[in-house]
């Protein structure tokens, strides 16, 4: 493939010099992913082989520093942008900023961090923007491998699991990758479904929306089916019908009633190889903003809309606080259906509202105190002390 | 930042390890379990650097499962850790060394109860108790105390609740949950979550 070209992810390197294992001043050593086994197509995915016939000798010393990351600082947020995403009871929201900075310079107002990787998971990115771009294009061309191989689509913890090995290799280098997978499993059988009923009406209501699902299902199963497993949306309506009844239980409960096998999923990956699933997760410099904001207002029970606020204000706070996160906002929203994006706004304005409404409330906040004083001079309890005081 | 405690008893071992995942400053996780089931009677618990934990202890549980169904039976806990340490030293010099501290936890029909104690240069010692991460620092002293080889059930988990709690007291770091495992004659039973502070 091209990129496979561009990469030379498969030349044999007998002319390329090995590199040099000096240790520099840090005795951080520099590694390349080139050293396996090489006649392997997917040598990549495979953990590093030990190179016997390079005669090594690194220190125990070198070998100490070399698991130190390449980030030194005591505690560096790295990665200077605020990306968030979190499940509910209808989805998976995925939020991201739009600024890409170069140390002290916006480099870009308006790049785009949350790229769908098929219908039904999209992947908000933060680190190196050119490191972020190629992995994801890799994992794109991986999961629709395996998708042509068995002829299912890979789970998201499945996809997170496939990043994260092919990523392995890379630690200790400067790749700097830290990906959050949003998406929906759908791969559901019928025997876990409820209601006919309830699965009617849902299909009926979904067939009118048919332009999202076209858009989702083109790209999906192309038409395969596997006698076992149901097609995709009906799957996915299946579960949508689900939904209602299993909203107002506990979190827990909801997943383990999905069996893990279909349902609504984040997970993170890093190029350090910290690999984590949950129900809400940001990363990025303005992470620990978005994250005051997330822990406080989340509920499982949320409706679509109060989702898309929360994730807004979460991504419109960390921008206010940090100053590698602004521009604008872009917001996905995947469902059983696939993914829908919001149209990208601008943080600018909202910025400005907020200073209007908070001024208005400044002003009823003034008022109702005044009336309530007026109240107290008339019935005469207060004195003209306490006015002033007031 | 992590902690990993185990406890052997005379026919059990009590094992306990926090439940954050945490990335730089940030609680990315309240509920992450750092232990790997390696067979039926088996749990290692693995704490270290962020990727080389779950990549190492997931290569030895499925090399340990491999062995199962090459052979029809599974890898003993003294030979499931000397498995262990062996590839940790011979990754130890290599350009990928696993920067990881380990626990392993296990029952053996014929030895009876095993704790081993691994640290990332590939140490290997069989201890009646151990703990890894700064909070070690601050527990080692009580369990140096307070054990004794003949432990009930109840008096190691009150051992533990001990250590927990000096842990709350002193450590700077918040831990507010801990997965607790018990491993005998019957297997891995799941214990009730600690939370610090519960008497």
């Amino acid at each position: 493939m091209a990129l496979q070209d561009v990469c030379g992810f498969l030349e044999t390197l007998d002319d390329i010099s090995p590199c040099t294992y000096l240790p520099n001043e840090m005795g951080y050593m520099w590694r390349t992913p080139f050293e396996f086994d090489r006649d392997s197509a997917f040598h990549f995915l495979f953990p590093p082989q030990q190179c016997s016939r390079k005669n090594r000798a690194p220190t125990l010393f070198s070998s100490t520093f070399s698991s130190l990351s390449p980030h030194q600082q005591p505690f560096q947020l790295s990665h200077g942008t605020t990306t968030l995403g979190f499940i509910f009871q209808d989805g998976v929201i995925a939020a991201a900023d739009t600024r890409a900075s170069c140390k002290g310079l916006i480099c870009c107002p308006i790049s785009q961090k949350i790229m769908p990787i098929h219908s039904h998971l999209v992947v908000n990115t933060s680190g190196s923007g050119a490191d972020c771009m190629l992995w994801e294009r890799i994992l794109t061309r991986e999961m629709r491998l395996y998708q042509l191989r068995h002829r299912k689509r890979l789970s998201i913890n499945g996809a997170a699991k496939l990043l994260s090995t092919m990523l392995h290799p890379f630690k200790g280098t400067n790749v700097c990758v830290a990906a959050t997978l949003c998406g929906w499993d759908g791969e559901e059988t019928q025997d876990t479904l409820q209601s006919c009923m309830e699965i009617a009406d849902v299909k009926e209501a979904v067939e009118q929306d048919s332009n999202v699902s076209a858009i989702s299902d083109v790209s999906a199963q192309g038409g395969v089916k596997m006698a076992s497993i149901n097609e995709q949306d009906e799957i996915s309506k299946d579960t949508q019908a689900l939904n209602p009844t299993v909203s107002n239980q506990n979190t827990k409960n909801v997943l383990s009633t999905f069996g893990g096998r279909s349902g609504p999923r984040v997970c993170y990956v890093c190029s350090d190889g910290l690999q984590l699933k949950g129900e809400i997760i940001s990363v990025g410099s303005g992470s620990p903003y978005a994250y005051a904001v997330l822990d406080d207002g989340w509920r499982w029970g949320m409706t679509v809309d109060e989702a898309v606020a929360l994730a807004r204000e979460a991504v419109f706070r960390a921008t206010h606080w940090d100053a590698y996160s602004g521009n604008n906002v872009d917001l996905f929203h995947i469902t059983a259906h696939g993914w829908r994006r919001r149209d990208r706004e601008d943080l600018k304005e909202e910025y400005y509202r907020e200073r209007e409404r908070e001024k208005k409330k400044i002003k009823e906040r003034e008022k109702e105190r005044q009336k309530r004083e007026g109240d107290e001079l008339v019935e005469g309890e207060g004195d003209i002390y306490s006015v002033h005081c007031g | 930042m992590e902690y990993l405690i185990g406890i052997q008893g005379p026919d059990f071992v009590l094992v306990a390890a926090d439940n954050v995942a945490a990335s730089s400053i940030i609680q990315m996780k309240h509920d992450y379990d750092k232990m790997f089931k390696l067979s039926e009677k088996i749990l290692l618990l693995c704490v270290g650097e962020a990727g080389d934990t779950v990549q190492f202890a997931e290569y030895i549980q499925k090399n340990v499962q491999l062995y199962k169904m090459r052979n029809g039976y599974e890898l003993s806990p003294a030979a499931a850790a000397n498995f262990t340490r062996k590839n940790l030293a011979d990754y130890l010099r290599s350009r990928t060394p696993y920067h990881v501290n380990l626990l392993l936890a296990g029952y053996d029909e014929a030895d009876g109860p095993g704790l081993y104690y691994m640290d990332y240069l590939s140490a290997l010692a069989k201890a009646p108790f151990a703990a890894h991460g700064y909070g070690a620092f601050l527990t080692l002293s009580i369990l140096d105390r307070y054990y004794r080889p003949d432990l009930t059930r109840e008096e190691a988990v009150d051992l533990l609740k001990k250590c927990l709690e000096e842990l709350n007291k002193r450590f700077i770091l918040n831990l507010p949950s801990f997965t607790v495992r018990l491993i005998d004659k019957d297997g891995i039973h799941d214990m009730e979550k600690l939370p610090v502070g519960s008497k």
